[in-house]
């Protein structure tokens, strides 16, 4: 236990902490999922229109989405609203909008990726069966894009999550800034604290995102034909 | 060196768990023959003709050309394969190679002829197929039945003993299964040893030497074409012979 | 904006580029050598070597980049007792997540070529080997060139996080400057500048190769 620095992890309240700050990191990454799939849905519509602006806008968008880190994206957010614009905005909040940004650009991808993804010779069958527009919409496109869709979201959720230990750098308390301090504060006592914490948080971050990345594979796997 | 090019099969077995696809099965092909396998789906033929290049683990029996045993897990299989050419019924061409690339790709890393060498001869076979003018042109820019001849040039480019053809118009327009198949007529004339799958029945009558009707991993029946097609010996073969009539519905008098 | 402070600040900023580029490249490199090997051991289900790569491929790609630097900088070596250079532990670290992913999408390359393709190569009297090396691979590495593509943008995106083990790259330089001058603006402005000079270019040849893929792989 103590080579392995583990025994740290049961004194006073510090697997307590860790977990609290992973809990930090998790509510971050639900928050910016819901609004990234809300708006992304929408925004997904909206790439789909054929409007020559639209599209100017939304390629422009994926492009700094696909290029950027998020990394960098946090560091304009943060420090652009608070030094630059004066704004008294928080670590956490930067966080869920630059998360959210993001979220919003790939999840829109997707759901154009999707809807782009039925054969149009779906839509001509459907149409000479003699549905129309939106029971070709209800009963044809949109069963088959969301099956698309659905796995990919769930890909797009554990990037999050493994995204938001980015956050530790722009100085939210989260699961890896717990984990620093609990090393710091034990340096002397127990020295091999740091392979006990960090070998500790790379498991919990593995425990949240595997589960999570079996069950987008599994969909994906039944769906598939 | 007369006897060259024998194919002999010894009660070949081969099975998929408990599903027997052939049982115990004997067969001879002299050099020069032609058969023709024919058979309902699901009869073994396909099987057949891949147990006999090694594509299939055999569970019991042995194939035997000349004086070699055919077995997949042998380390000299991959000289034997050299020997039998075979023809797939999908298009199998490699898509990431031009037609000449195709035809002469396994005579020089196989073989390791010369290039100069084979490249003349992968010509020669183009033109025999009547597309040399697609030398150049990819998988994708010919047709089902142009890409069957290809297939067809490619496998003769190894000189093997003996050509397998596994219904190689079955996936073609009806339009292009002449054109693939006046080639296998001519590859008879000439003499070459084929075992033939196929479903085509006039072709089978024009093309064999001997027919031979495989039903539930058995020979059934076997023949010569006119004795077969005919005045088949069998209810089996006569019944699945009618399968490809049609009574008319209307009367025209 | 103080463009005077910029041109100041140049020199830093683009030593932190050559810095990103030398682990970036050599980190991507490492990863497609790891990928390969990975992606012919999952495909052809070599025992044990199999189930390890299963783990491999499953903790990397399920763990952010940098608690596996961390583990790999601060943590292995105190318990093993050894030590390991910031800039090899940056490569080393890119190299193990992009090998994962790139296993993965070499993996599903290798998965989509046809099995008759192997047949039909093996009926040619081709050896496995052979079969391999000229049909199977290259088929296969075109198969997953587009997502080859995404990988190699997001493992020069996941260098941003190398600040983090004290490697003075672009963020490191940027965060270090806004701190001492707070010229806010102009650091994050030519944060930006320096990783469009970076991604930019890969992601524009990713659009053309994916646009002639499109098009077909082979031909015309």
């Amino acid at each position: 236990m103590e080579l392995l620095g583990l025994d740290v992890l049961f004194k006073g309240s510090n697997a307590m902490r860790l977990l609290q700050g992973l809990g930090v990191a998790v509510e971050i990454s639900v928050i910016s999922v819901i609004i990234s799939l809300v708006l992304g849905m929408l925004f997904g519509v909206f790439m789909t229109w054929k409007n020559p602006v639209a599209r100017v806008i939304s390629r422009i968008y994926l492009e700094i989405v696909r290029i950027m880190p998020q990394l960098v994206l946090l560091f304009i957010v943060f420090f652009g609203a608070t030094r630059v614009m004066g704004l008294n905005i928080s670590a956490e909040l930067s966080s869920i909008i630059v998360f959210s940004f993001w979220g919003v650009g790939e999840m829109g991808d997707l759901v154009r990726g999707s809807l782009e993804s039925i054969p149009k010779h779906q839509y001509e069958s459907a149409a000479a069966l003699g549905m129309n527009k939106a029971q070709i919409y209800y009963h044809i496109v949109i069963p088959q894009a969301v099956r698309r869709l659905i796995p990919m979201s769930i890909n797009l959720v554990t990037r999050m999550i493994k995204t938001t230990s980015l956050i530790l750098m722009i100085g939210v308390v989260e699961v890896m800034k717990v984990g620093q301090q609990i090393i710091e504060a034990n340096r002397m006592a127990s020295p091999n604290a740091v392979f006990g914490i960090y070998g500790t948080i790379l498991l919990l971050y593995f425990l949240v995102c595997w589960p999570i990345s079996m069950l987008a594979r599994h969909l994906e796997k039944k769906w598939s034909n | 060196m007369a006897n060259e090019g024998v194919l002999r099969i010894e009660g070949l077995r081969k099975a998929y768990g408990d599903n027997v696809v052939i049982d115990g099965l004997d067969l001879t092909v002299q050099p020069g023959e032609v058969v023709v396998v024919i058979g309902p789906s699901g009869c073994g033929k396909s099987t057949l003709l891949r147990c006999i290049n090694g594509l299939e683990e055999i569970q019991g029996g042995r194939i035997m050309l000349d004086d070699a045993e055919v077995d997949g897990r042998s380390k000299n299989i991959a000289q034997i394969r050299q020997k039998l050419g075979m023809v797939f019924q999908s298009y199998d061409l490699f898509p990431h190679k031009t037609i000449i690339d195709n035809v002469t790709l396994s005579p020089i890393i196989v073989q390791k002829r010369p290039k100069a060498e084979v490249v003349a001869e992968g010509e020669a076979l183009l033109d025999r197929v009547g597309l040399l003018d697609k030398r150049d042109d990819y998988p994708r820019q010919l047709s089902g039945g142009q890409k069957q001849r290809v297939a067809i040039a490619r496998a003769l480019a190894m000189k093997p003993e003996i050509m397998l053809l596994d219904e190689i118009t079955a996936a073609l327009d009806p339009e292009m299964v002449h054109e693939v198949l006046d080639v296998i007529l001519d590859l008879a004339r000439e003499g070459k040893t084929m075992i033939i799958v196929t479903h085509e029945m006039s072709f089978a009558r024009a093309v064999a030497d001997r027919v031979i009707f495989l039903e539930g991993g058995h020979i059934v029946e076997e023949g010569i074409p006119e004795q077969f097609f005919t005045n088949p010996k069998t209810d089996r073969a006569r019944a699945f012979l009618r399968t490809f009539e049609f009574d008319a519905v209307r009367s025209h008098v | 904006m103080d463009f005077g402070a910029m041109a100041e600040y140049l020199p830093l900023f683009e030593q932190a580029m050559w810095l990103t580029l030398r682990i970036g490249w050599v980190g991507i490199l490492g990863s497609l050598v790891i990928g390969l090997i990975v992606a012919m051991i999952t495909h052809y289900k070599v025992p044990v070597l199999y189930q390890i790569s299963l783990f491999y491929i499953e903790l990397y790609r399920n763990t952010p980049l940098l608690i596996q630097l961390f583990f790999m900088y601060f943590a292995l070596p105190r318990v093993f007792g050894f030590g390991i250079d910031a800039e090899m532990c940056g490569m080393l670290g890119l190299a193990l997540l992009g090998g994962a992913y790139m296993a993965e999408s070499f993996r599903s390359g290798l998965d989509a070529v046809e099995p008759i393709q192997t047949e039909s190569a093996l009926s040619l009297g081709m050896t496995k080997w052979q079969v391999m090396r000229y049909i199977v691979l290259p088929q296969a590495v075109t198969l997953s060139i587009q997502s080859f593509v995404a990988n190699v943008i997001f493992l020069l995106k996941e260098t941003s996080v190398f600040s983090a083990i004290s490697l003075m790259d672009l963020m490191f330089v940027a965060k270090d400057l806004i701190g001492l001058y707070y010229k806010t603006t102009e650091c994050l402005v030519m944060l930006v500048i320096f990783y469009l000079i970076i991604i930019l270019p890969v992601s524009i040849l990713g659009t053309v190769v994916e646009r002639k893929l499109r098009y077909g792989a082979f031909g015309s």
